[in-house]
């Protein structure tokens, strides 16, 4: 899956052992947590869903290779795996999902998973694709104008890399060499356009070469991949030497959202080949091969996801809808 | 008191708040070393440096997309438009995100930048560099626009919007840059946003305006005051949000209103501002609401008898106060 050589090569920290347990745990509970959002919606108690199933070792192999309170967050709307890697419950998540009282990041006011958090510097502001671009910039120009080593990271999509904002973004950053990682999660669709449609190239790492940046490109089903690339963007960023482009390879396993019918415009055989790059099961096997899943431990992992995500349920179940006494506050100072 | 062009005041307010405040920076085409088209930035690369007064790509998504981000990372940006004209391609940023960004997030994120173009027409600027904006974003809740008329009001309020806490939209009209000189005080001092201003007081009428048109209207309400009928006019100064009691204290006096402004009318601040009198003042009106603004076409005409008639002038004013009176 590596198309062109990884840009920094050395002096990169392998995750601990203890950590890629950790990543292994919240991968399994997103993958949880994303089938039961899923299954919500069908039962008609979340008005829509975007699963980032297929995204997850992109999304966690990514923060877990950066400073959570001290780097700052854009994400969009696929990005469940990465809320749940800066430590978002399952309860705060649900209760976006399901739109209830409570909900932390916007009070239930947008999307799932939209809004924001001041303590984790995360910014999901928007449904309009592509905007978080420029503005993670305009944060990483903050960090350097205040002398700060943080590092902002954007996610955005391969459709999201065909909006004008992400040239402008990236052009900008990288004259000023700013302290930004742009994560691509090229899973090959945008809702229905596959990739040949949005681009004439396989992928957007080629562009970083006409901004003077480096780029690279790796299997975001392989959670080790993209934590290394992850941290040398991430040092790369720290030391003053600018942006990277990281463009993660994954698979998006559902329908664009709840919304969508895929059967539309995906063969049963894409789908098929897809699976067989289950980011999951890959760090599944690696653990187990690396006999760091010993004993029944994957099992008391996956037993403990489905009783958090039962209670997660069952708390958003009886939670009520925001009374609509404050929903003409915060549009001033 | 100096006196002082509208440009060299909002040099100055720009200069003292960036010299007050280290997370005020500034970011726009041309800005730098050029010191900006309009020599609004003139002198300040070489005192604050290429790190503060940022000579951006052309690109002006982004210029508001990236100072959005700064402002949510604690910064305090002054986005510079080159023109009104080319704002377009903000509008994404400004009206899509910024304008939401407090209230998505309940609060969370505080947008502390400010959007500046120059605006407005009567510069020989044609189809592309004449046109007025406020409109648009006046429409937009979670939204600040600020269009001043003179020197004072100019440095005053920019500097109360560089301050403020929410995005504020700072329309200048290019065409008072260097024609309108007034006093300006050597001392600190704001004006605050949302405060409309009787420029001129009287009794019989009330004509109320914003921006270059303040001062065909005051030299209107001049020589109509020659000709025995008492005008009062009203400088609205900021159009979001828009100050009902200025407004409503007046018209309860006169009971007649003449609304100008050089954008075009229909939809326009104009409508508005007749709707809130319509709405709480209707008992006190002598006479219908009266709005004299630009036509409908698209965008100012080039040729200078073209512009001319789109433009509104002292003499139009004069005949609309006239036949006002004579209601
Ligand atoms: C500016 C804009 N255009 C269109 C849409 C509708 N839309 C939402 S998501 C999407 C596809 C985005 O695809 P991509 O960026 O590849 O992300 P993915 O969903 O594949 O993760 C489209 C067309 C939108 N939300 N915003
Ligand atoms: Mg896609």
């Amino acid at each position: 899956m590596k198309k062109t050589p990884p840009v920094v090569g050395a002096g990169v920290t392998r995750p601990s052992d203890d950590k890629l347990v950790q990543m292994y745990r919240e991968m399994v509970l997103c993958r949880a947590l994303d089938e039961r959002v899923w299954m919500l919606n069908r039962q008609g108690k979340a008005a829509i869903v975007a699963s980032a199933q297929g995204h997850e070792a992109a999304q966690i192999g990514s923060v877990q290779a950066l400073q959570v309170g001290k780097d700052h967050f854009y994400i969009y709307y696929r990005d469940l795996a990465v809320l749940i890697s800066l430590g978002l419950t399952p309860t705060e998540i649900m209760l976006g999902f399901t739109a209830k009282a409570g909900e932390p990041l916007a009070g239930a006011r947008q999307f799932p998973t939209h809004g924001a958090s001041k303590t984790l510097n995360l910014v999901n502001l928007s449904n309009v694709v592509g905007t978080q671009i420029p503005q993670a910039v305009g944060s990483a120009l903050a960090s350097k104008m205040r002398g700060e080593d943080a590092v902002t990271i954007v996610y955005f999509g391969d459709g999201a890399s065909s909006v004008g904002d992400c040239h402008e973004a990236m052009n900008f950053a990288a004259i000023h060499k700013l302290p930004v990682i742009f994560l691509c999660e090229n899973n090959g669709y945008a809702i229905s356009v596959p990739l040949s449609k949005q681009m004439a190239v396989d992928g957007i790492v080629s562009r970083a070469d006409g901004y003077g940046i480096p780029g690279v490109v790796v299997d975001g089903t392989d959670i080790m991949a993209v934590y290394e690339a992850t941290s040398e963007a991430a040092t790369r960023a720290r030391d003053g030497r600018g942006p990277t482009i990281v463009e993660t390879m994954v698979e998006r396993y559902l329908p664009h959202t709840s919304d969508d019918d895929d059967s539309l415009y995906r063969e049963q055989e894409d789908l098929e080949e897809a699976r067989k790059r289950d980011p999951v099961r890959i760090l599944q096997e690696q653990l187990i091969g690396a006999g760091l899943l010993p004993g029944d431990t994957d099992s008391v992992i996956r037993n403990e996801a489905k009783r958090v995500i039962n209670e997660a349920t069952d708390y958003v179940d009886a939670a009520p809808y925001p009374e609509a006494t404050d929903f003409l506050d915060h549009v001033y100072s | 008191m100096t006196v002082q062009t509208v440009i060299e005041a909002v040099r100055d307010g720009m200069q003292e708040e960036m010299r007050r405040d280290q997370s005020v920076f500034i970011m726009g085409e041309d800005i730098g070393a050029r010191g900006g088209v309009f020599l609004a930035t003139d002198g300040f690369v070489g005192e604050f440096g290429e790190d503060r007064v940022i000579d951006t790509p052309l690109a002006e998504s982004s210029i508001a997309g990236i100072a959005l981000g700064a402002a949510m990372n604690g910064m305090r940006p002054i986005a510079e438009i080159e023109f009104a004209d080319f704002i377009w391609p903000t509008v994404n940023q400004i009206v899509g995100e910024a304008a939401r960004a407090r209230y998505g997030t309940l609060g969370q994120m505080c947008v502390p930048m400010v959007l500046r173009a120059p605006q407005g027409g009567g510069v020989r600027g044609g189809l592309y560099h004449s046109q007025s904006v406020e409109a648009i974003f006046a429409h937009t809740p979670g939204l600040k626009v600020v269009t001043p008329s003179t020197p004072y009001d100019a440095k005053g309020l920019l500097k109360s919007a560089i301050r403020d806490d929410d995005p504020v939209v700072f329309l200048e009209y290019k065409r008072t840059y260097r024609l309108v000189r007034g006093e300006v005080p050597d001392e600190e001092y704001t004006v605050p946003l949302g405060v409309a201003d009787v420029k001129l007081p009287g009794d019989d009428i009330t004509v109320i305006t914003y921006g270059l048109m303040v001062h065909h209207c005051i030299e209107a309400a001049r020589i109509i005051g020659n000709e025995g009928v008492s005008v009062e006019v009203i400088d609205l100064r900021t159009i979001r949000p828009l100050d009902n009691d200025v407004i409503l204290a007046s018209v309860e006096k006169t009971g007649k209103v003449l609304i100008v402004h050089e954008d075009t009318k229909l939809l326009g601040v104009g409508g508005e501002v007749s709707a809130i009198i319509a709405e709480h003042a209707f008992d006190y009106l002598d006479a219908p609401i009266v709005r004299l603004a630009g036509p409908e076409i698209p965008a100012m005409p080039f040729s200078p008898t073209l512009e001319a008639a789109f433009l509104i002038d002292t003499e139009k004013v004069s005949a609309a106060i006239r036949n006002l009176a004579r209601y």
